[in-house]
């Protein structure tokens, strides 16, 4: 078996609060292969950005692994670990807040590059720049524009540009659509699948938009309150969701799809609580309709298929 | 027939700011029937939350102006009533609900004294028992224990302190309600709930409303029509079952729907609408769509279209011509 591009054992970020210790990463495993696209969805809070930004190092773990190509990265030196960052980059919900308003779009984009120097003298990095831009669908004549001259859409290609400068193999993509009006989230969407294919990239791709995920991904990863509640691949996860919360999220969406219109809804009570030191079992309990007392052990991702798995003691006890 | 609650003829609004005049809304039209529910679908700056300040009578003063058109509610003139006409009408008859729940709640008082306010304020003649009465009656409907009356908006979720307004703005029942992307910042399933709730809510009070929102999805949950708005024009509109057989549509709304990626059906790429929304500022002469439709005709870009119609179903766009004559 080859080994996978990003890989996470038992991965945990907990923050001190003022109520307790907050378990926004709790033990969670995942696999991510060259090339491939892994969803992550979940709702407001349950832990995907700080996932991300931990597999990135941007936040210190509290305890677990992250394996790049096989290396645990989380013990690596600010040595090891310039060349390792190169390959992992990401992209943002907002990329006004996340772009220098002082630069340039020229100067946004060569930044990483003279940083790194990854492409050395003037004209070079010049034509870097004009090649970045012209491969995220930037008119060369925004080079000495500034990011508030522009709308949102075309401030997400800046980021993207921006992002591939270092020729990444692996991209957090945070909310990058979220913002967007849908035409011009058809546009950038089309543009990462485009990219993903044209350089091999690999993708975790974070949303709470269950339509654009299902679009995107390769596999998909549910998460509740810090956990991953279930895995499986795009059409696994949409024909058979078995874990109750993923049955639930996948209810709840809203659709232009008349013969499901009337459809019955199965509407959760409850809203999501903050997961300060929460107890042992599973944290969608309280708001379960099927919860039994099962449900108040610890739950571990069962294989239910090939590649499907669920941590539900009652669905895939 | 029903007699129309609403009936918005040809407005315009402009924004007179120190650089430019926004062209916020063009030749807008619109009808709403009692106990109706319109989706108004738009992109950002489309001219949709401009429309229901219009209706509300709360533009921003001085740089929003209504320049043309008419709006009639109950066949009278909104556009002449006066300051304290509006006022009793906004009060008892037509509520907003507004994206940002705190747009209409007091950060310094309990939920239950905010609740007993607009009680008194419709409901004088109730004694003291009746209204806390009320208050627990209400707060259970909406989902929320009664006994968290007396705790603060701060100390409630996002998606509670939406329940809460959508309680406020319905116990006057009032004859129309206008939501303003109410569930736009709520999770999915949060978002269910509440949609859930303005169901329940509407059939119970029989109100109108008008559903504004970005999603036409949620649209297709909750509304019986759908108008959908392009840089300050009604593009189309129609019954739900009809503009959403995706069909005959606006180019426009064909762009939308071929943007949105289906729960149901794979496709391997997007067909986004090229180009990017037209400067409100600099709007062309003929059809506002024309320089991104890939129908574009040369009358498209010569003449404005006009409404052309299929019985309910209503598109301006030269495409239709044809249906003029039905
Ligand atoms: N720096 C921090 N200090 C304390 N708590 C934090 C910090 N960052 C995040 N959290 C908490 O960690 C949990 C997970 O937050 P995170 O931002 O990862 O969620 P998310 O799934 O990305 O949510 P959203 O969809 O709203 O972006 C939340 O409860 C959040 O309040
Ligand atoms: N107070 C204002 N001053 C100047 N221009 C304004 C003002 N309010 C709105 N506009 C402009 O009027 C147009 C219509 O805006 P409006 O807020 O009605 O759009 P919308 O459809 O509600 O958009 P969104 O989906 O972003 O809420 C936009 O071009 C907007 O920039
Ligand atoms: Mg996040
Ligand atoms: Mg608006």
């Amino acid at each position: 078996m080859t080994t996978p591009l990003i890989e996470t054992k038992g991965l945990k970020k907990y923050f001190n609060t003022p109520g307790g210790s907050l378990h926004a990463v709790d033990n969670v495993d995942l696999k991510i292969s060259s090339g491939e696209t892994l969803g992550v969805v979940g709702e407001s809070g349950c832990g995907k950005s700080t996932l991300g930004r931990t597999i990135l190092r941007l936040v210190d773990a509290t305890a677990g692994e992250v394996l790049y190509d096989g290396q645990n990265i989380l013990n690596f030196s600010q040595q090891q670990m310039r060349d390792v960052r190169m390959n992992m980059q990401m992209i943002f919900q907002d990329p006004f807040t996340s772009l220098n308003p002082r630069l340039s779009v020229g100067e946004i984009i060569a930044d990483p590059i003279e940083v790194s120097r990854t492409v050395r003298g003037r004209r070079e990095i010049r034509e870097k720049v004009r090649e970045l831009m012209d491969v995220c669908g930037l008119p060369e004549r925004y080079v000495n524009t500034y990011p508030h001259e522009l709308d949102g859409g075309r401030r997400q290609r800046i980021g993207m540009a921006r992002a591939l400068a270092l020729n990444p193999k692996f991209i957090v993509c945070d909310e990058p659509v979220s913002a967007l009006d849908v035409s011009i989230q058809a546009q950038i969407l089309n543009l990462l699948m485009d990219l993903q294919q044209s350089k091999g990239l690999s993708y975790m791709f974070i949303t709470h938009n269950l339509c654009v995920v299902r679009h995107i991904s390769n596999r998909i990863m549910v998460m509740y309150m810090g956990n991953v509640v279930e895995v499986a691949s795009r059409d696994d996860l949409f024909s058979h969701p078995t874990h109750p919360y993923t049955k639930a999220l996948l209810s709840a969406i809203p659709t232009t799809d008349l013969s499901r219109r009337n459809s019955a809804r199965q509407i959760l009570k409850g809203e999501v609580a903050n997961p300060v030191d929460p107890k042992p079992g599973c944290r969608f309990n309280p708001r379960c309709p099927y919860a039994t007392k099962s449900c108040q052990e610890q739950q571990t991702l069962k294989e239910i298929a090939s590649g499907h798995y669920v941590a539900c003691s009652v669905f895939a006890g | 027939m029903e007699r129309k609650l609403l009936e918005v003829r040809n407005l315009h609004v402009r924004y007179n700011t120190d650089e430019a005049v926004v062209y916020a809304l063009n030749g807008l039209d619109i009808d709403l029937e009692k106990g109706e529910t319109l989706g108004l679908v738009g992109e950002t700056g489309a001219g949709k939350t401009t429309l229901a300040l219009s209706i509300m009578q709360l533009l921003p003063q001085k740089v929003g102006q209504i320049t043309g058109g008419s709006i009639l509610y109950d066949e009278k003139e909104l556009l002449k009533f006066s300051v304290k006409d509006m006022l009793a009408l906004r009060g008892d008859k037509i509520s907003m609900i507004f994206q940002d729940p705190m747009t209409s709640l007091n950060p310094v008082m309990s939920v239950g004294d905010q609740i007993s306010e607009v009680l008194e304020q419709h409901f004088p003649e109730l004694s003291k028992e009746q209204k806390s009465e009320k208050i627990d009656e209400i707060m259970n409907m909406v989902g929320i224990p009664s006994s968290r009356k007396v705790e603060y908006p701060h100390q409630f979720s996002g998606g509670m302190k939406q329940r809460i307004v959508i309680a406020m703005a319905l116990i006057a029942e009032p004859d129309l309600l206008i939501a303003d992307e109410p569930t736009t910042a709520l999770d999915v399933t949060i978002q269910a709930q509440i949609l859930e709730l303005i169901r329940q809510l509407k059939v119970k009070f029989n109100s109108a409303m008008i559903l504004i929102s970005h999603d036409l999805g949620v649209v297709a949950e909750v509304c019986d029509n759908v108008a959908i708005m392009y840089a300050g024009e009604v593009i189309e509109y129609g019954p739900i079952e009809t503009v959403y057989l995706k069909k005959d549509n606006h180019p426009y709304t064909r762009g939308l729907f071929n943007s949105l990626p289906e729960l149901t059906r794979n496709v391997d790429r997007l067909e986004p609408i090229m180009g990017y929304m037209v400067d409100p500022t600099n709007l062309p002469a003929g059809c506002s769509f024309a320089a991104r439709c890939d129908r574009c005709m040369d009358i498209c870009i010569s003449k404005k279209p006009p409404v052309f119609s299929d019985g309910a179903h209503s598109i301006k766009c030269y495409l239709y011509q044809h249906w003029a004559d039905k």
